[in-house]
């Protein structure tokens, strides 16, 4: 590990005034020690964020107000989360194992990199989103766990986390505090697609901090659920997931939201999808027509055709089992 | 800046590159807790913080001011061996060892959680409390690996001991 310093903020303005240089917040370090330790991350300043606030607080209009440095287990125990917006609770019981989740902080998760091997594979692999302009040696190598939508030719990588599909479902939003002052964020919009620049994964400005994620109210994302398909049944990375709230009225789809995991460099909402759902019948035909719609521009590396195939089913599957549920 | 391990304090390392595991392990020379993998992905270096599980490996230990730490050689005392070391034994719920630390760790800190109602990736319901079956161990468990394979074993030791301590 490459030598750095070491302090901890008490309020965002003391982690803002911290940060200095070439400088990371740490969360709960369960990805950043670990990248740190492969000398893939090499930060000369760690600024920890985990005293700033770790509380899930009501919003004045029936949604939730959860603190950046909010605890993974925190969060999908909260009660309110459980009962209001169950496909969050079920997105992060999803996600790694129960000890990570003890450490994760929201905020991290929400930074967390990618695990595609080559970019951890420092000694022996190009990868232009760990070095840029070296290449991308996924592209035309072992890219069965890579994306099938929005990628470029310079990065075909994933966004790991589950909870994030969750949140990009659920139309949240992200608290952020900065040299320029406090701003929000779609959630949707803090991801960004690989294009010219894969080494960058968000759009926060050097020294940004997220302070907090808005819930807002959705009734209906109590008729929410995850599902999450992998090559083991626990405590592996997504192949591919669904997020997805849906409202039935009358036989019809009044209101639905999805997002999928594993298929992009970012959680992917499926405005295409829902678009096409909205007003329909809400029957297990329509819902994998929709998922074919959302998926017409998908473009599978060689070993990663099956996820095309593999989200049409899941997607059908759930919304089939909310339509169940609201029935 | 200092933590307590196993109810005695202990100074924390001047250079925040040193993890918690390795500061157990190698300034302290509390070598109970594991290091398996050293990225989180097999659990033997589970410690609890605390009363909570987490994996001293991706810890850095300039985090744990003032925080409680347990390791495997806090559960035990001169009384002898926590019931569920002692089950451990009794359900051959190891054969090389060298994951048991973090699995009986892992096993304490796993039964607080079903205790407050904790749900997990398997329950169909969120908010019921919990029961915790077989497939629910199985699940909660599953950050712990064991390359000998003595996951069944491992499954009856902790429902003989801390399903049991939960029901009484």
């Amino acid at each position: 590990m490459t030598p750095f310093s070491f302090t901890r903020a008490t309020d965002p303005d003391e982690a803002l005034r911290l940060f200095e240089g070439n400088a990371s917040y740490l969360g709960g370090g369960t990805n950043l020690v670990d990248l740190m330790r492969e000398t893939i991350a090499r930060p000369e300043r760690l600024v920890d964020v985990t005293a700033l606030s770790d509380t899930i607080e009501e919003t004045a209009d029936g949604g939730l107000l959860i603190g950046a440095a909010v605890r993974n287990t925190a969060l999908a125990e909260h009660l309110g989360v459980r009962t209001r917006y169950p496909v969050l609770a079920r997105a992060i019981l999803a996600g790694a194992s129960a000890q990570i989740r003890n450490m994760a902080t929201v905020g991290g998760n929400l930074l967390q990199r990618t695990r595609c091997l080559y970019f951890y594979d420092h000694a022996g692999s190009r990868c232009n989103k760990r070095a840029p302009g070296s290449g991308c040696d996924a592209v035309h190598g072992f890219n069965r766990n890579h994306a099938i939508l929005g990628a470029s030719p310079l990065c075909v990588a994933t966004h790991p986390s589950d909870m994030c599909v969750a949140l990009a479902a659920l139309d949240a939003t992200v608290h952020l505090t900065g040299a320029g002052g406090a701003r929000t964020l779609p959630f949707t919009a803090l991801h960004r697609l690989p294009g010219e620049h894969p080494e960058i994964d968000t759009v926060l400005e050097p020294g940004e901090l997220i302070t907090a994620i808005e819930l807002p109210p959705l009734p209906f994302a109590a008729n929410s659920t995850y599902r999450k398909v992998r090559d083991r049944a626990s405590y592996a990375f997504a192949l591919v997931s669904v997020a997805a709230a849906l409202e039935i009225e009358g036989g019809q789809i009044r209101d639905v939201r999805i997002a999928l995991g594993g298929v992009a460099h970012k959680p992917w909402r499926a405005t295409t999808a829902e678009a096409a759902l909205r007003g329909g019948p809400a029957t297990e035909a329509a819902f994998r027509d929709a998922a074919i719609t959302e998926l017409a521009d998908a473009k599978p590396l060689s070993d990663n055709g099956f996820k095309v195939e593999l989200v049409t089913r899941t997607l059908a599957a759930v919304l089939s089992e909310l339509a169940g549920a609201a029935a | 800046m200092t933590v307590i391990i196993n109810g005695s304090s202990a100074t924390l390392p001047g250079d925040p590159r040193v993890s918690l595991l390795d500061f157990l392990r190698e300034h302290l020379h509390l070598s109970g807790t594991k290091k398996g993998c050293d990225q989180g992905a097999c659990g033997a270096c589970t410690v609890l913080v605390d009363g909570e599980r987490i994996l001293s490996c991706l810890a850095l230990a300039v985090q744990f001011d003032g925080r409680q730490v347990t390791t495997i050689e806090g559960l035990s005392d001169d009384a002898g061996l926590h019931p569920l070391q002692q089950a451990f034994i009794e359900h051959d719920g190891f054969q090389c060892g060298y994951c048991t630390p973090g699995q009986i760790c892992s096993a304490i800190g796993m039964a607080a959680e079903a205790k407050r109602g904790l749900p997990s990736h398997v329950s169909a319901d969120l908010t019921a409390e919990v029961t915790l079956t077989r497939e629910e161990m199985q699940e909660r468990m599953s950050g712990n690996l064991c390359r000998c394979g003595a996951h069944n074993g491992i499954i009856d030791a902790i429902r003989e001991t801390v399903v049991a301590g939960m029901a009484a």
